[in-house]
């Protein structure tokens, strides 16, 4: 099992829940996955094209799948992925 | 000692005698410049404490006026300031505080005919603003000037802290987020809630951070984003790298020149959006 942190602008998706126990071998996969327990995850986290929304970045392990092999990115056994938005607050 | 007053001497004791401060740690500070980019949440204690180690030369930009419900968080300001400019407010809470600090005024809202003549008198940028287009306004001068961006984002109960600076082989804020939110998924901060303490948090690493570039030490967050969730009480680390397509800071870059947020974003940016539910995805 993959652990997804979910930021809180998502845990509303999510039932308030901030980590989500999952089966993945890729990071398209434990996105389905999520959403497959909790319907919507994958839309906001996916544009209309399936891929990653610019104004998101997807890590696993701390590094950005960007770097790595994008939504193809191998997940495995206790790695973390994490799914993490630009946040504009500071007030 | 270095020109230091007795006075001097004794309220900078605790640095004067760490290693890595010291009496010429102590003057880097004291001939410091930092600009902090609003004086609500993240800028009370990056201002304070900035302004407690004696920082010499903090500029404020806030154009604000104290609200009580900012007073749940934002320590610059007191009940009896309620109605009065922030930015009065906060210099007389900093030269309360610390006599030695110069606090230069910007009473403005930064947009990209001021910004640039604003930034230039100073070595580093803390960026407490609560808005996209702000962000984004500040993320490109920064990089087009040269200096370091201190950053720092809240929301609810979770917050970011990294430290940008392109000039220095380091990402900006457009490498991780090229692109803003479309309109209707940018809220504001207004809606949703933080818990007052976090700002305390997230500013008070910033503050950390400009410390260590002032004085030239430790391991800055550049090439790091800190999250901190205060519910689980977690600290993650993600690395950022510089992306060389980055569109202000890469190799070809196509943003060469400073954007304004209304037509950066298609509309104007919100005050207060109608619902929470606008809240729901990206927080601001």
């Amino acid at each position: 099992m993959a652990t997804i942190f979910v930021p809180t602008p998502l845990r509303k998706v999510t039932g308030g829940e901030g980590k989500i126990r999952i089966r993945a071998a890729t990071v398209q996969q434990a996105i389905d996955s999520a959403n497959a327990v909790y319907p919507g995850f994958r839309e906001r986290v996916l544009d209309g094209d399936g891929e990653i929304k610019r104004f998101i970045n997807v890590f696993v392990n701390g590094v950005d799948v960007r770097k790595l092999q994008g939504r193809a990115t191998p997940v495995r056994e206790n790695d973390e992925v994490a799914v993490i938005p630009a946040m504009a607050g500071g007030n | 000692m270095l020109g230091f007053t007795n006075d001097q001497i004794y309220r900078y004791s605790r640095h004067i005698i760490l290693p890595d401060v010291g009496g010429a740690g102590q003057k880097k500070l004291l001939r410091a410049k930092v600009l902090l980019v609003g004086a609500g949440g993240l800028g009370s204690p990056s201002a304070m404490y900035l302004a407690a180690a004696g920082v010499g030369t903090l500029g404020i930009v806030e154009f604000d006026r104290v609200d009580l419900s900012n007073l749940q968080r934002q320590l610059l300001h007191r009940t009896q300031d309620v109605g009065r400019l922030k930015i009065d407010s906060a210099q007389d809470t900093l030269n309360a505080l610390n006599p030695d600090v110069k606090v230069v005024k910007h009473q403005v809202v930064l947009d990209s005919t001021n910004i640039m003549e604003i930034i230039k008198d100073y070595d580093i940028v803390v960026n407490g603003t609560d808005n996209f287009p702000t962000r984004y306004l500040v993320n490109d001068a920064c990089v087009f000037a040269g200096k370091p961006l201190v950053d720092g984002s809240i929301f609810m109960f979770e917050g970011q802290a990294t430290v940008y600076d392109a000039a220095h082989g380091g990402p900006c804020y457009r490498c991780l987020f090229p692109t803003p939110p479309p309109p209707g998924e940018v809220p504001s901060c207004q809606e949703a809630g933080v818990l007052g303490v976090l700002p305390g948090i997230i500013g008070s690493i910033q503050a950390i951070e400009t410390i260590k570039l002032i004085l030239g030490k430790g391991d800055s967050l550049k090439g790091r984003l800190l999250l901190f969730d205060a519910l689980a009480m977690e600290f993650r680390e993600m690395r950022v790298e510089k992306d060389p397509h980055c569109p202000v800071c890469g190799e070809d870059p196509t943003i060469t020149e400073l954007i304004d947020y209304e037509q950066f974003c298609g509309v104007a940016f919100p005050e207060k959006p109608a619902t929470a539910q606008d809240a729901e995805m990206v927080p601001a």
